[in-house]
C-alpha cells in the first residue's frame, strides 16, 4: 500500500468513527447545532431595529446580514467542539491506541478534519433552513450559495487544525476554553453587529486588520448576491491554513513524543 | 478537616464562617475561575459597547452612549460565571465525598448552604466592584450618582446571590458537575433572550419582544440600568430587587430540601 493510500485508509477510518459518532449520539450534535442556532435567533430576532440606523447598508436584511456571520461562526465552532473531541481521546486513551495502530499518523488528523467539515455541514443545512424559514432573504445565486458553502468549510478546517495543535499538546479536556477564547475573541473583534463602517472606538482599529472581518464581508457579499473581498478571505484563509497546519504538526510530533 | 469539625461544635455563625472561607479559599487557589468571570463579560462590554454604539441614533433610543446602556450586563454576566463556579465547587464536594464526611460532624444544614454560598458571593461582589470601577473609568456616568452606585452594587450582590441559590439546588439535586455546566448555556439563553442589549420598546420583532417581557431576566437588567441611566425609577428597582428576593427565597427553600433529602440518603 503507498503512503497516499495509508494515509487516506487511516483518515477515512477516523473520520467514519467520528461521523458515526456524531449521528448516533445527540450529545456530540447537539452544541454544534444549538450554539449557533441560539445565535441566530437571539442576534438576528433583538438586535434586527439596527438597521434603521444612519448609514447601515445592507440591502437583504438584518437576518440575512446576521446569517453571514452565523455560516463564519457556526463552521469555526464545528471546528472547535472536534477540537474538544480530540482532547476527550486523548483522555480515554482512545486516540494513543489509534496513534499505535495507525501507519501514517497524519491521516489521523486529517480524519479528524473530514469529520469536522461534516459537522459543520450539518450544522449550515439547520441554521440555512432556520434562516429560511424564519424569511431570510438569501438574494444570491446558486454559485454564491455554493462559495458561501465553500469558504465556511475552510473556517471550519482552519479552525479544527488550531483546536487539534491544542488538543494534541495539551490531551485534556481542560484545555477546551485554551481552544475556544482566542476563537471567539477574534470572532467578537470583527464587524458583528454592523457593517464595518458602523463598528465605532479600538474595535474599529482592531477589525480593519482583523482576518475575519474580510471572512464575514465575504461572507455576507454572497448572500447578497454581491461577491465581495473574495479574493482577501482566500489571501487570508491561505495564510491562516499555513500557521495552523504547522501548529497541529507540531501538536502531532508533541503526542508522538508523549507516547 | 479537623478546622472544619472543630468549628462545627462552634456556634452556626462560626460554622458559616469556616465553609465560606474555605469555599473562597478555593476560589483564590484557582485564578481562572475568578479571572475569566471577571475579563470575559468586560471584552463583550467592549465589543458590544464599540458594535452597537450605532443603535444610540435610534429614534427613541434611551441614551446617547451605548456603554451606559450595556454597563448593567457584565453585572448580570458575572453573576451567571459566579453561580456557575459556586454551583460546580459544590458539586464537587459531593462527587469527592467532602459533602458526605460533613454530614458525620454536627454541622447544622443551613450552615452548610451559606458557606458554600460564600465563595459566589465573593467572586460576585469582587467583579461588581470591578465591572463598576472599570465602567466609571471608561467613561460611564451613573445617573443616580455616588448613593445609586452603592444601590448598584446591592443589586447586583443580590442578583447574584439568586443565580448562586439556583446553581446550589442543581448541584445538590443532580450531585454532578456536568449537570451544572449543563444549566450554563440555560442561563445564556435567558440573557440573550431579554432587553439586555436593546431596549425593550425598540425590538422590532414582536415575538422577541414578547419573550424579553416575560422574561425575569429583562427585569434584572432594566433594574440595574435605570440606577445609569435613568436615575431613581421605583419602579424598575422594585422589580428587580422583587425578582432577585423572590428567586433567592424559593431557590435556597428547594436547595435546603435537596440537602435534607442527600443527607438522609448519606
Amino acid at each position: 500500500m503507498s503512503g497516499l493510500a495509508r494515509t487516506r485508509s487511516v483518515a477515512l477510518a477516523v473520520a467514519a468513527r467520528g461521523i458515526h459518532n456524531t449521528f448516533t449520539n445527540p450529545a456530540m450534535w447537539m452544541p454544534s447545532v444549538l450554539f449557533p442556532l441560539f445565535f441566530f435567533i437571539a442576534f438576528a430576532g433583538g438586535l434586527s431595529s439596527v438597521q434603521n440606523a444612519p448609514d447601515f447598508q445592507y440591502g437583504a436584511g438584518y437576518t440575512a446580514f446576521q446569517f453571514g456571520f452565523i455560516c463564519i461562526q457556526a463552521a469555526a465552532f464545528g471546528g472547535v467542539f472536534t477540537g474538544f473531541s480530540i482532547a476527550a481521546d486523548f483522555e480515554s486513551g482512545f486516540a494513543r491506541r489509534l496513534m499505535l495502530a495507525a501507519p501514517n499518523r497524519g491521516g489521523i488528523v486529517i480524519g479528524y478534519v473530514l469529520w469536522a467539515m461534516t459537522r459543520a455541514l450539518l450544522v449550515l443545512c439547520v441554521v440555512f433552513a432556520a434562516g429560511m424559514v424564519s424569511g431570510m432573504n438569501f438574494e444570491g445565486s446558486s454559485a454564491d450559495l455554493v462559495a458561501l458553502l465553500v469558504l465556511s468549510l475552510a473556517v471550519s478546517i482552519v479552525a479544527t487544525l488550531w483546536s487539534a495543535g491544542i488538543a494534541m499538546r495539551l490531551r485534556t479536556m481542560q484545555a477546551g476554553p485554551v481552544m475556544q477564547m482566542p476563537i471567539f475573541i477574534l470572532m467578537f473583534l470583527a464587524p458583528v453587529y454592523v457593517p464595518l463602517a458602523l463598528v465605532s472606538g479600538w474595535v474599529h482599529e482592531v477589525a480593519r486588520f482583523n482576518p475575519v472581518t474580510a471572512l464575514l464581508e465575504a461572507s455576507r457579499g454572497f448572500i447578497a448576491g454581491d461577491p465581495t473581498k473574495v479574493a482577501l478571505s482566500a489571501a487570508c484563509l491561505a495564510g491562516l491554513f499555513v500557521l495552523v497546519a504547522t501548529w497541529a504538526r507540531g501538536g502531532l510530533r508533541s503526542a508522538e513524543k508523549a507516547g | 478537616m479537623s478546622a472544619v469539625t472543630v468549628g462545627a461544635g462552634g456556634s452556626v455563625l462560626g460554622q458559616v464562617a469556616l465553609l465560606a472561607g474555605r469555599s473562597v479559599m478555593h476560589t483564590m487557589r484557582a485564578p481562572a475561575q475568578l479571572v475569566f468571570p471577571i475579563v470575559f463579560p468586560l471584552i463583550l462590554l467592549a465589543v458590544n459597547t464599540s458594535g452597537l454604539d450605532a443603535a444610540t441614533k435610534l429614534p427613541g433610543f434611551p441614551t446617547a452612549s451605548y456603554l451606559d446602556f450595556a454597563l448593567a450586563v457584565p453585572f448580570m454576566q458575572g453573576a451567571l460565571f459566579a453561580a456557575l463556579n459556586g454551583g460546580q465547587d459544590l458539586a464537587r464536594d459531593i462527587e469527592n465525598g467532602f459533602l458526605d464526611r460533613l454530614a458525620l460532624t454536627p454541622m447544622s444544614g443551613g450552615a452548610l448552604l451559606a458557606g458554600q454560598l460564600g465563595g459566589a458571593l465573593f467572586t460576585g461582589v469582587v467583579s461588581a466592584i470591578l465591572y463598576l470601577l472599570v465602567g466609571v473609568a471608561i467613561g460611564a456616568g451613573i445617573v443616580a450618582g455616588v448613593g445609586g452606585a452603592l444601590v448598584l452594587l446591592v443589586l447586583a450582590v443580590s442578583i447574584c446571590m439568586a443565580f448562586a441559590c439556583f446553581g446550589t439546588f442543581v448541584a445538590l439535586r443532580a450531585g454532578s458537575g456536568e449537570a451544572v455546566q449543563g444549566f450554563f448555556p440555560l442561563f445564556f439563553v435567558l440573557l440573550f433572550l431579554s432587553s439586555a442589549f436593546f431596549p425593550r420598546d425598540l425590538i422590532e420583532q414582536d415575538w422577541f419582544r414578547t419573550i424579553a417581557t416575560y422574561n425575569p431576566v429583562s427585569y434584572m437588567v432594566e433594574g440595574l440600568r435605570s440606577l445609569v441611566i435613568t436615575g431613581w425609577d421605583a419602579g424598575a428597582l422594585a422589580a428587580s430587587f422583587g425578582i432577585a428576593a423572590a428567586a433567592i427565597v424559593l431557590f435556597l427553600g428547594l436547595s435546603s430540601r435537596a440537602l435534607r433529602t442527600r443527607l438522609l440518603r448519606t
